[in-house]
Parts: structure tokens; C-alpha cells; sequence
């Protein structure tokens, strides 16, 4: 077992855990944070994408330790007071999802890229969801929402 | 998937790590772990120990250094791929980082373990073959630099030591026209071919990816160009020396065709 600490949404949290414990197996089964979910378990589908220091990483393919002493932002984290973040918000508004299961990837993926590139082009969007694969909406209402997260001018 | 248990240590310095590999002949180091947790979910790895270099932020630079830019060996692709200085100094650098995976990839995997892991398919080892980059390597017995084309020495090998740690990669300012063209059929996935190509001394280099067991060099065709040969004719020679894999994506007649259709579009670029 190895002692790691770290800030996972605002919050400091301590645990041991097994050094192979996967970082969206700590989140989930460790933690109860299930909004993060695991597709394909193999790094291509980025359902179980999350933040790391504010930057989008693949938890499936990331170790529990090599978080430890940094800082863990999940979809929990992105609505606040009861108000969707306003790329959620983007989301409902567009139709961006149907079963929703990529949707948590989507949406933390997206606002990783916004941070980076805050006005990006239709294409820039595309290239920036290239990590995260969804079975259900043929990805035009996915790049629309975020396009229109963009435009709003919100903060993300 | 889950890896199989190991013991993790996380190494405080360069020499440390080295250390530490001698402890464990069976220990791997862990960079950013994106090429070899896969392969431990696989239990295609199975190391006793993961030596954790991933907080050596020392090691994660990239400076001027003379003619030449250094690029410390745990830099991210996303840092590579964003760098002002490599863009103007050795752009075709940043645009081969920005091409690997994907964002949350390049977030996390580095340029070191990306040569370090010696997967032909890489792109950033074709081109770091063309630039004729060189590796700095530190062991038990000091530091030793090897060039480009001594490093990758077979499939998932290198000229490295098992208790070296790489810690820098040096590359070579360019002026002359440059390409990278890498050719997938979806978004994420790694290269089917990839074709690097630069001037240098009046000529061409030229780098491949995946058309064998190790990155190579297209030598007919850079000494084609160099006897004054066209590109089209000079592309002829792109699968001279090279031993394609066939997978799922492409047989091997295949990828040897479009090795030379992707290496007269990156001449054609270059010479423009
Ligand atoms: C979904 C996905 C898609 C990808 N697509 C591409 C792609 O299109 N193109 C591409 O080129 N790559 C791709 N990669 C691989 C990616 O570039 C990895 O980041 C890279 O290959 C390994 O870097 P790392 O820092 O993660 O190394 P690690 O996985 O930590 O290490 C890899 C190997 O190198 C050794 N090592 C690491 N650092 C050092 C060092 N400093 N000295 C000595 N040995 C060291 C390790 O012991 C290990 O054996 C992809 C990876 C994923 C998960
Ligand atoms: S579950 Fe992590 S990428 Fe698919
Ligand atoms: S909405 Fe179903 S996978 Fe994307």
C-alpha cells in the first residue's frame, strides 16, 4: 500500500491504495465519484477522461499514485449551486447526447481544450474531441454545443 | 483491465533512478506511463518494480543550447508540440508531438519514453532519425551521447543500457523546407506510414515510420535526390531496405506503396 493525498475537487483527500490501482478506480470505487465512466478500458475512448492540474488526461491509463499531490477535477466539480456548468448547459441545449455515456468524457475534454484555445475554429473543435469516441449522436451536435459554449463567452 | 502488482518507488533524482534499476533488473521506469501501463494492463510488461521519473521536473525543459535546441527527456508532447522555440528553431519537432494520440495523450506521455520505448510506429522517432538528433543517456558510470543512428536498434529496443536513464534529446536547428506527413484512417490512431522529411547540406533526409522493425531511413531515396533525381523518381526507392509489417490496417504491399506515394508528397513539399 502507498499513502498518496491529493485535492480532488476542491477537497483534500488521503487514502492508501494498491500502487496499481488505476486513477478511475480510485475515483469510483474508492471515492464514489461515478459520474467518470470507463468505455473501453484500453486509453481510445476517453469516456473516463478527468483533469489533472486543470488539464485533460485519460484516468484509465494513469496511476492512483502519479495524482498524488496534485489535483483532481471530475464532472462533479463542474456544476455549481445547482447551475450547470455552461458547457453542460451547451450540451442539453444542442441535443449533444443521447445515452450520455461519453457525455462526462466530452464535456471535460471540451473545457480542457477551451482553456487552451478559448475561441477555436470548427475544425480546432474536432481535432480537440479526437480522444473521445461517442457510438450515439455522430458527433454534430457535439462540436455545435461546444462552438456555442464558446460563443456565449461563460467562463469555463 | 488491471496491471498485475508492483512494488513503486518513486525516484528523487536522475542518479537515484539509476540506482534503483540496479537494485531491480526486473524494475522499469515510469515516465508517463502511457506506452507501458497499457502493455502492464496487457501483462504484456510485467515489471517487479515502477521507478516513478515522472516528477524530475528537471528533467523537463526545452533550450537553446548553441546550434542546437535540448530537449530534456521527460518533456510532455503537449509542451513539445506548443514550444515557441522548437516551432521557429526545428518545427518539424512540434508538428510530429502535435500529431501523437491525442490532447489527454499529450498531456501526459513524454518525448523520452517515446524514443525510449522504441516503437517503430512512434512519430516522434522517424523524425528525430531525419534531424539526425542526438540522445544523451546517464548510467552507473557517467554520461555518453548517442546519435539517432545508433539508438534505435530493433523492435522495442534501444542502444540503452537497462540501468541508463535518457535525459536529453538534441536536435538541430533548421532552416530548409521540412515534412511530416503521418497517414491513419481514424483521428487517434497511430501511423499506418509516416513520412519525415528535411534539408540538410543541400540535400534531403528522409525518415520512415512503421516500415520495420525500427524507425529507418529512406537511404535510396536521399541519394537520389543528391544525384539529381526527381521526386517522383526519387520516391520510387521509398521502400528500398524496409520490411513492413502487415496488421489489421494494411498488408505490407500496401504500406510499401504508400511509403512511396507519402514520401513524393513530402519531397515535393520540401523542395518546393
Ligand atoms: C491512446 C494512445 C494513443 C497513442 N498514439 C500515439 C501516436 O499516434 N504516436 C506516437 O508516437 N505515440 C502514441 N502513443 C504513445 C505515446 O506517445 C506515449 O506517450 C509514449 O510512447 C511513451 O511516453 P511515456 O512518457 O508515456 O513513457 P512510459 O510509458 O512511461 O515509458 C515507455 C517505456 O520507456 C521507458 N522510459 C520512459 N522514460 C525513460 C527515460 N527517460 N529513460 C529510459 N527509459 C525510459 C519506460 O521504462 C518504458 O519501458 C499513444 C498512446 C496512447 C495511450
Ligand atoms: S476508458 Fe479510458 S479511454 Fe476509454
Ligand atoms: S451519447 Fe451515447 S455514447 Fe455519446
Amino acid at each position: 500500500m502507498t499513502r498518496i493525498s491529493l485535492t480532488v475537487n476542491g477537497q483534500r483527500r488521503e487514502a492508501d491504495v494498491e500502487p496499481r490501482t488505476l486513477l478511475v478506480y480510485f475515483l469510483r470505487e474508492h471515492l464514489g465519484l461515478t459520474g467518470t465512466n470507463v468505455g473501453c478500458d484500453t486509453s481510445t475512448c476517453g469516456a473516463c477522461t478527468v483533469h489533472l492540474d486543470g488539464e485533460s488526461v485519460k484516468s484509465c491509463t494513469l496511476l492512483a499514485v502519479q495524482a498524488d499531490g496534485r489535483e483532481v477535477t471530475t464532472i462533479e466539480a463542474l456544476a455549481r449551486d445547482g447551475e450547470l456548468h455552461p458547457l453542460q448547459e451547451a450540451f442539453r441545449r444542442n441535443h449533444a447526447l443521447q445515452c450520455g455515456y461519453c457525455t462526462p468524457g466530452m464535456v471535460m475534454a471540451a473545457a480542457s481544450l477551451l482553456r487552451e484555445r478559448p475561441n477555436p475554429t470548427e475544425e480546432e473543435v474536432r481535432e480537440g474531441l479526437e480522444g473521445n469516441l461517442c457510438r450515439c449522436t455522430g458527433y454534430q451536435n457535439i462540436v455545435k454545443a461546444v462552438l456555442d459554449a464558446a460563443a456565449s463567452g461563460a467562463r469555463v | 483491465m488491471i496491471p498485475a502488482p508492483f512494488d513503486y518507488v518513486r525516484a528523487d533524482s536522475v542518479d537515484d533512478a539509476i540506482a534503483r534499476l540496479r537494485e531491480d533488473p526486473e524494475g522499469k521506469l515510469l515516465a508517463g506511463g502511457h506506452s507501458l501501463l497499457p502493455a502492464m494492463k496487457l501483462r504484456l510488461a510485467r515489471p517487479s518494480t515502477l521507478i516513478d521519473i515522472g516528477r524530475l521536473r528537471d528533467l523537463a525543459y526545452i533550450r537553446e543550447d548553441g546550434d542546437r535546441v535540448a530537449i530534456g527527456a521527460l518533456t510532455r508532447h503537449h509542451d513539445v508540440a506548443t514550444s515557441e522555440l522548437l516551432r521557429q528553431a526545428c518545427p518539424i519537432v512540434a508538428h510530429a508531438a502535435s500529431v501523437v494520440g491525442d490532447p489527454q495523450v499529450r498531456h501526459v506521455g513524454t518525448i523520452g519514453g517515446s524514443c525510449a520505448h522504441g516503437d517503430p510506429a512512434g512519430d516522434l522517432p522517424s523524425v528525430l532519425l531525419a534531424l539526425e538528433a542526438e540522445f544523451v543517456a546517464r548510467g552507473p558510470s557517467g554520461e555518453r551521447t548517442i546519435p539517432a543512428s545508433g539508438f534505435f536498434t530493433s523492435l522495442f529496443e534501444t542502444a540503452l543500457a537497462p540501468d541508463e536513464v535518457l535525459t536529453e534529446i538534441r536536435v538541430p536547428r533548421t532552416s530548409g523546407g521540412w515534412a511530416y506527413l503521418k497517414f491513419n484512417r481514424r483521428a487517434i490512431d497511430w501511423a499506418i506510414v509516416g513520412v519525415a522529411a528535411v534539408r540538410a547540406n543541400g540535400g534531403v533526409r528522409v525518415g520512415l515510420t512503421n516500415m520495420g522493425l525500427t524507425p529507418l531511413r529512406a537511404t535510396g531515396v536521399e541519394e537520389a535526390i543528391a544525384s539529381g533525381a526527381d521526386p517522383a523518381a526519387a520516391a520510387a526507392r521509398a521502400d528500398e531496405g524496409t520490411a513492413p509489417p502487415a496488421d489489421a490496417f494494411a498488408s505490407d504491399e500496401y504500406r510499401r506503396e504508400l511509403a512511396k506515394v507519402l514520401v513524393r508528397r513530402a519531397l515535393e513539399q520540401v523542395l518546393a
